[in-house]
């Protein structure tokens, strides 16, 4: 608690904040002791008198000093301001924990009344009581308290429902604590934090709301003035004699600002804070020479693909594959293992503050690392479909299901508003959507959950896909629509050859429909092996162990289910050796001294793992 | 040929199904509700008033047989509730009394001065509008993702400046500038078309800065959206991206509380009205109050609140075409 009221206090902005409001708080005690006799000192011989050595803000038309009776005035403002505060927040808590007191029938109606009261804006409150209470200060008050009232009921009701919610609370009420003495002892105590922070910035507004009635004349009435008074007076003179408005509508904003932003800083203190990122330029990688040469038939050629982001951290350290026209390649590994980034930076997804570098990055032999060009922009938005995991998120609530569509043909493919509609129904056709035409015409919250990825897909079909990457596409579906969209894939791959990288956690899934599987570990690729015969061919611990998580129809089903031991390593503090090192039953002196390279064999099958050649047959 | 009554039932079905109509219900509904409890409010404002309106009106000085004969023909010697019914049967008639000062009918003077309001209120909230919207999508498009952080410092600071300071206090700033200072604009009155430069900008400079920063938040959150990702994936160009993608979603959230912002903004007429003599409703309330000439302040107070009303079913409507899933959510 003292930590975070001290962190209010080490921003800048908070330091300012506290410092201009205890000026204000000082001034409102010290002023009125020391220029009340001049403020007060009527002087007909200078009445409206400009600057002078004097009076450096002039007199007003009773030729008393400006400057020292907008000093005075700061008590009384402050003060006002204060109680009125005081008799909101006193309103609003009554209000706001009258639902808790009266039981739920009453509090319901004391409910629907704070919110209709919300909706009107404080100073039509503030008139409307103005009008009951009467002009003047004490009338001004209770005006200004009971309109800021409503508001803070409305938000003492959201902390209660939340503490009332929390389990001490139950606890409490079982033990057959009595209602007022829960709100006392329990609730108020645990909302406290909040609501002192919204008073302190009502108070800042209350101040500049009690100037504004003031101002109109519906406030502090002469002989007693206060900022306001002050400033209404000024006005009609501002043509001979603009200090006598400016000056207290100068003092007003400071003192209003001091309160608001002690008040935001106190808020900030106590929320999280976010920290500034630094942000770094894109670097052009160092020239290496290329290991090695994809075959003409490639689709996608990457080498060496790093992502970084400030901190510094690296989730992609390295990665290099290739995929060939209508072949079907996986990656796997658990979350964090840097699937999706690697899919993203491929798809030149990544934003900054996020860093992307590679020694090679090739899609249908154009190079993606430089230019961003119309041509390029062309070419990936036709060429390279994307299928992400969410389809509920993905996709533009506020735009119908058909224009989202459509405007791929239209940006890429120059196709006017009804063709690419059209073209956008028969893609819908095509992933097996029924009733496309009026389906088109919806919007996304309209569609089921498979509908929406099915959709998805059929916007990377809109124009004539080489590669589609689909990052845990089928994650969020459940088991039977699972199949569907797979198969769905499966059949566009067949159909038109296009290559497919699926990106999943689930080995079962990349088994099914990829040719290949490339296994992720720390942000490296630390295996690379034929998908069809994996139980067979899996050499790396990691990838054994993922295999051997997999339940299928010979796991003992009495035995608890086989878990990788250990957690996934962290991407901000990577041991020197082998990432797996810690976790793996193999691991050695080496693998904790050196990070094991990727090697291929003859066959192409590549392992990182200084003891791949122990582990041969079936895994456990 | 299948019968009229089975072609009928799914019509019906649908018509009954229609989201848009049980949104519009719904809506409708609670306007009744808040309408209901604002004539009510302002009938009760009269009677809650310590001691004795009249009274307090005509002065200590009035005889009581002429402080009598007003209550009398206000009817404040009725019970309470033949005196609820009479005002309810007023309102709906369209007859709002007559001033106890000026002797005109309430509805004369509002029919005066309402145009002179609406007029500041619509030239605000356009300019709000108008200056926010690309001003807080600029600046997320521009600080996103931690970029160009004194830009962003030096929006957030002097936004939360422009938005702290009362549009009264912005209106005399503006008068010493510009119509003191520089001698540009008319100080006060509403006559020549430049008369209306200066009020406006007082009433839109600050919902224009709060605006500016929520639609800023609301656009960078947005940014985060999957569906960007998947528009940025479509490879439109940014000025799609952001325009059709990220705008009407950032709207959506801004216009929720945005809305809250410009009923504030019609209250705003009464300071800065008083700022520039301007003849419309909120010179008319102040004086009324002053010269506790109840008729007229009731009337104000009513036409006030109905288009507090009428600005959040604005609101409602809006976000309900922006955004088709509001219509389900419960409100």
């Amino acid at each position: 608690m003292r930590s975070r009221w001290g962190s209010v206090l080490r921003t800048p902005v908070g330091v300012s904040a506290a410092a201009l409001l205890a000026a204000v708080l000082l001034l409102a005690v010290l002023a009125p002791l020391v220029w009340s006799a001049e403020a007060d000192a009527i002087d007909t011989g200078s009445i409206l008198r400009g600057s002078s050595a004097e009076h450096w803000m002039g007199t007003d038309n009773l030729g008393r000093d400006i400057f020292a009776r907008v000093m005075v005035a700061t008590r009384l403002s402050v003060v006002l301001a204060l109680v009125a505060t005081s008799i909101g927040v006193l309103a609003g808590l009554v209000l706001g924990t009258a639902p808790l007191v009266l039981g739920a029938r009453a509090g319901r109606i004391v409910t629907a009344a704070v919110n209709i009261a919300v909706a009107f804006p404080g100073l039509l409150l503030a008139l409307f009581f103005a009008v009951i209470f009467g002009v003047g200060a004490t009338g001004a008050l209770l005006a200004i308290g009971f309109a800021i009232a409503p508001g803070f009921a409305r938000l003492t009701q959201t902390l209660v429902a939340r503490v009332a919610g929390l389990d001490f609370v139950a606890a409490a009420r079982l033990a057959g604590v009595g209602r007022a003495r829960l709100i006392v002892r329990h609730i108020l105590p645990n909302i406290g934090e909040p609501l002192m922070v919204n008073a302190t910035i009502a108070a800042g507004n209350t101040l500049l709301a009690f100037a504004g009635l003031s101002f109109l004349g519906l406030g502090v009435q002469p002989p007693a003035y206060d900022w306001g008074r002050l400033l209404g007076d000024g006005l009609g003179g501002i043509y001979i004699h603009p200090a006598a408005a400016l000056a207290p509508g100068v003092a007003v904003v400071v003192a209003g600002l001091a309160f608001n932003l002690f008040g935001e800083a106190m808020a900030k203190g106590i929320g999280r804070q976010t920290a500034a990122v630094p942000v770094r330029r894109w670097r052009r990688p160092a020239a290496t020479p290329v290991q090695r040469v994809p075959g003409p038939d490639a689709v996608l050629a990457v080498e060496g693909l790093r992502v970084s982001f400030p901190g510094p951290v690296t989730p992609v350290r390295g990665v290099g594959f290739t995929v060939r026209r209508g072949e079907a390649v996986g990656i796997v590994g658990e979350s964090g293992s840097g699937k999706t980034l690697t899919a993203l930076a491929i798809a030149r997804l990544i934003e900054e503050p996020g860093e992307v570098s590679a020694d090679r990055l090739e899609f249908l032999g154009k190079d993606l690392r430089t230019g961003s060009g119309p041509a390029l922009r062309r070419l990936l938005g036709t060429s390279l479909a994307m299928v992400f995991q969410d389809p509920t998120t993905s996709f533009n609530p506020t735009r119908r299901m058909g224009r989202q569509l459509a405007e791929v043909a239209e940006v890429h493919q120059g196709l006017g508003r009804r063709p690419a509609l059209a073209r956008a129904v028969d893609r819908l056709r095509a992933v097996r959507i029924p009733a496309a035409e009026r389906r088109a015409r919806q919007f996304p919250h309209e569609f089921s959950g498979g509908m929406r990825q099915r959709a998805m897909i059929g916007m990377g079909l809109m124009g004539t896909p080489a590669l589609i990457v689909a990052d845990e596409p089928t994650t969020a579906l459940d088991v039977t629509v699972q199949k569907q969209v797979l198969r769905l894939l499966e059949r566009i791959r067949a159909d038109d050859s296009v290559a497919i990288l699926l990106i999943s956690h689930d080995i079962a899934v990349v088994r099914e429909v990829c040719d290949r599987v490339l296994v992720m570990y720390a942000g490296r690729i630390v295996e690379e092996l034929p998908a069809a015969d994996m139980h067979r061919l899996a050499r790396h611990p990691y990838t054994r162990a993922l295999l051997a998580a997999v339940p299928d129809m010979t796991t003992d089903r009495d035995r608890p289910l086989a878990a990788i031991p250990g957690r996934p390593a962290d991407p901000t503090r990577l041991p020197v050796g082998c990432a797996f090192a810690p976790r793996c039953p193999l691991a050695d002196e080496q693998c904790v001294r050196e990070d094991p390279p990727l090697v291929a064999d003859v066959l192409g099958h590549r392992v990182a793992c200084w003891h791949a050649d122990l582990v041969v047959g079936e895994p456990r | 040929m299948a019968s009229p009554t089975a072609a009928m039932a799914p019509t019906l079905e649908r018509f009954a199904d229609n989201v848009w109509l049980r949104f519009g219900l719904r809506r409708l509904g609670r306007l009744l509700v808040s309408v209901w409890v604002l004539l009510t409010a302002a009938f009760l404002m009269i009677h809650l008033i310590p001691g004795d309106p009249v009274r307090a009106a005509l002065g200590i000085a009035a005889p009581p047989e002429l402080v009598a004969a007003r209550r009398e023909a206000l009817g404040l010697n009725d019970p309470l509730w033949l005196q609820y019914v009479h005002y309810l049967r007023d309102l709906f008639t369209g007859d709002l009394g007559v001033s106890t000062i000026t002797g005109l009918p309430v509805a004369q003077v509002i029919g005066d001065r309402l145009p002179a309001t609406v007029e500041l209120a619509l030239g605000g909230f356009g300019l709000a509008v108008a200056i926010a919207v690309p001003l807080g999508l600029g600046m997320a498009v521009l600080t996103r993702g931690g970029r160009r952080r004194q830009a962003e410092l030096a929006f957030t600071s002097s936004s939360v400046l422009l938005a702290a300071v009362p549009e009264f206090l912005v209106a005399v700033g503006l008068v010493y500038v510009f119509s003191v200072a520089l001698g540009w604009a008319p100080v006060a009155g509403r006559s020549s078309p430049d008369s209306y430069i200066l009020p406006i900008v007082a009433l839109a400079v600050g919902p224009a800065a709060a605006l500016a920063r929520i639609v800023r938040v609301e656009t960078l959150s947005v940014l985060q959206a999957d569906f960007i990702r998947t528009a940025r994936a479509k490879r439109l160009p940014d000025r799609l991206v952001y325009a059709r993608h990220a705008l009407p979603n950032a709207l959506t959230a801004t216009i929720t509380i945005g809305g809250l912002l410009l009923s504030g903004l019609v209250a705003g007429t009464v300071l800065v009205e008083n700022v520039f003599a301007w003849p419309g409703l909120g010179s008319t309330i102040v004086q009324s109050i002053l010269a506790k000439d109840y008729p007229v302040v009731q009337a104000v107070v009513l036409v006030y609140g109905l288009g507090v009303l009428v600005v959040n079913l604005a609101v409602d409507v809006t976000l309900a075409l922006l955004d088709p899933r509001s219509t389900i959510r419960e409100s």
